[in-house]
């Protein structure tokens, strides 16, 4: 089951190009990595799906349905861009939000309390936003965007401007409301954050997608048969007709092979000529050399 | 439609819970109140009945004859002593002053009539007036007797001009001359105010858009509710904040008007017994309760229905106005003051045609300014007080409040996509681009 489905999504402002026939699938109960480096249109494709703004053509469907006004309050989203009423008070602040979201009165006080309580901040409910500090405020913002219980949750680059105390705060509540079922789109230009989190990715480049799938498939889909061998002792010494030498340590290499097949081979050829070998793995290329790899010079920035 | 109520609730709750607001709204009667008592005080201060001695030993003015001086703001009284030993004793005794008269005669040939006063203090200019003419409208009655005449044939030197404004339609009720007056002043009130509205409640709005663009948080808001309904509801919550202050100041003014009115009824009667028994002040007088019967005449539920029209009107099209302008500013004031400019200026263009349009109300001007919508809102309430044919109201009530329809549109338009744009200065060109893009 897709809680979202892009197809073919397209959309232009003026000369530019924002996305081009950008499509995939989020499916139900998901962490989904929208990738892409400055500029390659996650924030315009981010805004069709809140709604923001609208495709010049394609469709997007949310569980199935084409998007529709009643979508916006089953969607949590939390800008890149962020920030909050300064002079009005942190439970005010929430339920208005909340209540924008569709929620009743009541419901948003309960949640109000919730998170309050949650994050152990019950006592800031009176407080204005700008006697916060700006990691306060982050927590409140956080609370905002999941406070009507998305059912989609789209965060653009959430850790950005985040001290490591409330990144691993917000990580953690990230993984919890995923695993009470909430789908969660992260957009984001740092790969290891991905790398971290996803379990599925859309690579966007300029307006396109160039990439679409799980992380672990992708991550085959790339592999140059680079493994890494670590030895006690001496490597055979005409090594170099065997295999390509990527880089050579002091007990351990990286070589290339030709595909699969002649991990065996070159493993075998290891044991014969009486090499200690502790350790065989593949190494598998980080995101980050895929994004490179693909988006290299052909970025804008 | 409940998501914009959400938002007119929040921009008007979060505004008249301000300090500044209750503090304008309370403080501005109080200072109104503040200034009118002390105005009281001074007046009836400045109007006591000052007690003079009059020595008057040559008899130049005949009063055991002629009468007593008339008294108004002074009271005379005529003590029997000589000057040297009056001015020994004249505080003890209770004057302000003494007037001597010395040794002149005072007959029809008499063109300046000499009079000394001494005093421990400085005389007042109103003293001074109120002896001169009392001193001089006695010399006119001894005068008058000299050379036999009476007020009767004086009076047939008199003619009164009657100006009548006659209406040309026959059937309906002539116009007293004095309605032109009143009607000015009227006309003006109102004109003023919806100026001021326009300008205060305007940068209001366009504020509050800047806001939430600076803020960042309007990304979040317009994830959840539509970009108009942000805008419709921060037009709404902001004229209703304007509305509620003209609301409590119009029940709270009456009401102290009344307050002090019997607080001080005491000094006001004074006040009032001296200014209608002083010679000079009665004309003025007889002006005021003039304005006060024209007042009546004016048909003020028609007035005030029509000012609201137009209050309202100019207020949604200038505040979307201003709305659509703050969604295209940055994070620097400075770069939009040039669109600010743009908005402001027909609004000063209709003041200036407002004022001349009190002048003549019936110009051709007057006519056409009256309809154009950026004008009517100021130069039609300044009309209106002069009755101006119901077909030109019809007509530009109905122009008015298509423009401003039109003009919600066309700024909800500008402010969808302005509100989402930084850091890039917006041109006029921009506008008019935004105007006609896609969602």
């Amino acid at each position: 089951m897709n809680v979202l489905e892009l197809q073919k999504v397209r959309k232009t402002y003026q000369e530019h190009v924002a996305c081009d026939d950008v499509s995939f699938n989020i499916e139900k109960g998901k962490i989904f990595g929208l990738l892409g480096p400055n500029g390659a249109g996650k924030t315009s494709l981010i805004r069709i799906i809140t709604t923001i703004t609208k495709a010049d053509s394609g469709s997007v469907l949310f569980n199935g349905v084409p998007l529709n006004a009643k979508h916006p309050s089953q969607i949590g989203y939390m800008p890149e861009e962020r920030g909050l009423y300064k002079k009005m008070k942190v439970g005010h602040q929430i339920t208005y939000l909340a209540r924008l979201k569709g929620f009743s009165k009541k419901e948003a006080f309960n949640q109000l309390d919730y998170w309050l309580d949650k994050f152990n901040i019950t006592d800031w409910r009176h407080k204005k936003i700008e006697e916060l500090s700006k990691g306060m405020q982050q927590k409140i913002q956080f609370i905002c965007t999941v406070i009507h219980n998305p059912e989609l949750l789209i965060l653009d680059e959430p850790f950005s401007g985040l001290d490591p105390i409330n990144t691993n705060l917000i990580r953690d509540e990230i993984y919890e409301l995923n695993k009470k079922g909430t789908t969660i789109l992260f957009s984001t230009h740092r790969m290891e954050q991905v790398e971290q989190v996803c379990e599925n990715i859309v690579l966007i480049n300029k307006g396109k997608n160039v990439l679409n799938g799980p992380v672990s498939d992708i991550k085959n889909q790339f592999k140059e048969h680079i493994y890494q061998i670590d030895f006690i002792g001496k490597l055979p010494e005409n090594i170099e007709e065997h295999v390509t030498v990527v880089e050579e340590l002091e007990s351990s290499i990286k070589v290339q092979l030709i595909d699969v097949g002649h991990a065996n081979k070159f493993l075998n050829y290891l044991l014969t000529q009486k090499t200690l070998v502790t350790g065989f793995n593949e190494i598998l290329p980080t995101l980050n050399e895929i994004f490179i790899k693909i988006v290299g010079g052909t970025s804008d920035e | 439609m409940n998501k914009t109520w959400l938002i007119i609730k929040r921009e008007y709750l979060s505004r008249v819970s301000k300090k500044t607001f209750i503090l304008t709204t309370v403080l501005t009667p109080i200072g109104f109140v503040i200034f009118w008592i002390a105005l009281i005080f001074i007046m009836s201060s400045g109007v006591e009945k000052k007690k003079i001695a009059l020595l008057d030993p040559s008899d130049a003015l005949q009063i055991s004859e002629k009468g007593k001086l008339r008294d108004g703001m002074v009271s005379f009284s005529y003590p029997k002593k000589n000057l040297d030993e009056l001015k020994l004793t004249f505080i003890d005794e209770g004057f302000k002053g003494i007037l001597f008269i010395p040794e002149q005669s005072l007959d029809s040939a008499t063109t300046t009539f000499n009079i000394h006063y001494y005093s421990n203090d400085d005389i007042s200019i109103s003293t001074q007036e109120t002896i001169k003419k009392a001193i001089a409208k006695h010399a006119r009655k001894i005068k008058m007797y000299q050379l036999g005449i009476n007020d009767v044939l004086l009076n047939k030197l008199n003619t009164k001009i009657a100006l009548q404004p006659k209406n040309l339609d026959e059937t309906k009720e002539d116009v007293s001359d004095k309605r032109a007056y009143v009607a000015t002043a009227l006309g003006a009130i109102m004109m003023f105010l919806i100026y001021l509205v326009i300008f205060i409640y305007g940068n209001m709005v366009m504020r509050s858009v800047m806001e939430e663009k600076t803020n960042r948080i309007v990304e979040v808001l317009i994830s959840s509710v539509r970009p108009f309904q942000l805008m419709l509801g921060k037009i709404v919550g902001v004229g209703a904040v304007g509305l509620t202050q003209f609301a409590i100041w119009a029940l709270v003014f009456p009401l102290l008007y009344l307050g002090v009115g019997l607080t001080f009824s005491g000094k006001l009667s004074q006040l009032q017994e001296l200014t209608t028994t002083s010679t000079s002040n009665s004309n003025d007088m007889e002006k005021i309760m003039f304005i006060f019967q024209e007042l009546g005449n004016f048909n003020f539920g028609y007035i005030i229905f029509i000012f609201l029209i137009f209050f309202l009107g100019g207020y949604v099209i200038y505040a979307s106005l201003f709305a659509a302008v703050g969604a295209a500013m940055g994070d620097d004031w400075g770069e939009g003051q040039s669109l600010t400019l743009i908005v402001a200026i027909p609004v000063i263009i209709a003041f200036y045609i407002g004022i001349a349009v009190i002048e003549n109300p019936t110009s051709t001007l007057a006519v056409w300014s009256s309809i154009f919508p950026l004008f009517s809102p100021i130069v039609m309430p300044a009309r209106i007080v002069f009755d101006p044919p119901v077909v030109q109201i019809i007509t530009s009530v109905i122009v008015l409040i298509l423009t401003s329809i039109l003009f919600i549109w066309i700024s909800g338009r500008i402010y969808r996509i302005g509100i989402l744009m930084y850091g890039k200065k917006t041109t006029l060109k921009d506008f008019v681009q935004w105007m006609f893009r896609k969602d």
